[in-house]
């Protein structure tokens, strides 16, 4: 087997287990955060985001990380079309791709029902994908592939950002409602 | 029975750090149209074929697989590539962790059953229902939550930021409209 499927058993392995464990793929958790009646997976996103993207560009200015590894999106107008429908649809099933694959493993029916759903989904947006492809739903927006931080200060923005997010963390509440 | 936030959040962050140093940011969401397009080449084989002119090396008679080159079309050639069997390893990682895990999740949630009684079969209903619109959506905004909003916003990229304020400016009314006596216990 070659190295890159080794890393790959690993790393999403170790992903799903995490998952399972910090309570993502529980949809009880993820509707107690939508409803705003238990920020313990916002809590845990957030500071989740704010250390890894600290160290990320802690590492990439000692050289320790390779840039070449990362990729950026793009920013066009069904960025915040589709990133409306998943929000809706995640407010339904309790479940999005990742968390809802978690759970399938864990034994969940639901989850089960969540994954057919899904490759419908997948498979309706494939086969729309060539009459939508040139609409206003692929405009590009604010520069494309734009970071916040920039090459030359890339690390004090990275680490500023990082420090709101784990503020965030730290200072919510348990629940808001 | 759940991690503390913080170990949480920590655990989280080694995830998506690992990746993104030994080989790319973690996506789960693009694995699903691999996957359709798998079953669809069963059924019909001239949907991804070998093709020495595309950018890739195969090319499909749909629009979507052939984009980039057959970026997509390769990996439904070849499913047995690092992003796919990420995602295949992923349902194995949850099964070892609820199995070694003391107390089990409610297989109706709290929450269903709280706003909905006695209804599994309306559970069910709605869990397919908003998978279908999760993955329809997160193909349009080219990303879900792990590759936009974790691994977007993790390599501080504008596309995560404003992917993760729509996700949750729908989530949360849908949320708490659909489930008006509250998400959780007392």
């Amino acid at each position: 087997m070659s190295m890159s499927l080794v890393l790959a058993i690993v790393l999403g392995g170790a992903f799903g287990f995490v998952l399972q464990r910090v309570g993502a793929a529980d949809p009880q958790k993820i509707i107690g955060m939508l409803t705003l009646t238990d920020l313990h997976l916002a809590k845990a996103i957030l500071s989740g985001i704010g250390i890894s993207s600290a160290l990320l560009f802690i590492g990439l200015s000692a050289g320790f990380i390779d840039a070449g590894n990362l990729s950026i999106k793009s920013m066009y107008t069904g960025v915040i079309v589709g990133g409306l429908l998943l929000g809706a649809g995640w407010a339904i099933a309790g479940f999005c791709p990742g968390t809802g694959l978690v759970a399938l493993g864990a034994g969940r029916v639901d989850a089960a029902l969540f994954i057919l759903g899904g490759l419908v989904g997948a498979g309706l947006y494939t086969m729309a994908f060539g009459s939508i492809s040139d609409t206003w739903l692929f405009n590009e927006m604010f520069g494309g592939k734009a970071t916040l931080a920039s090459a030359d200060q890339g690390l004090i923005i990275a680490l500023g950002i990082a420090v709101v997010f784990l503020a965030i963390a730290f200072l919510a509440p348990k629940r808001i409602r | 029975m759940y991690w503390n936030w913080k170990a949480s959040g920590l655990a989280l962050a080694v995830c998506f750090l690992a990746a993104v140093v030994l080989v790319k940011p973690i996506g789960v969401s693009t694995q699903f149209v691999i996957f359709d397009g798998w079953l669809a080449d069963f059924v019909n084989p001239d949907l991804v074929i070998e093709d020495a002119e595309s950018k890739s090396g195969y090319s499909s008679s749909n629009a979507y697989l052939d984009k980039s080159g057959g970026k997509y079309a390769k990996s439904v050639a070849n499913p047995m590539n690092y992003s796919f069997v990420f995602v295949l390893a992923m349902i194995l990682g949850g099964f070892l962790a609820a199995k070694t895990q003391s107390k089990k999740a409610d297989l109706i949630p709290v929450f269903h059953q709280r706003n909905f009684p006695n209804s599994a079969g309306k559970r069910l209903i709605l869990a397919f229902s908003g998978g279908v619109i999760v993955l329809f959506g997160a193909r349009l905004a080219g990303g879900c939550t792990s590759g936009h909003m974790m691994s977007g916003m993790m390599q501080t990229a504008v596309s995560g930021y404003i992917f993760a304020a729509a996700a949750f400016t729908a989530a949360i009314p849908v949320a708490i409209l659909l489930y008006k006596k509250g998400g959780n216990e007392a």
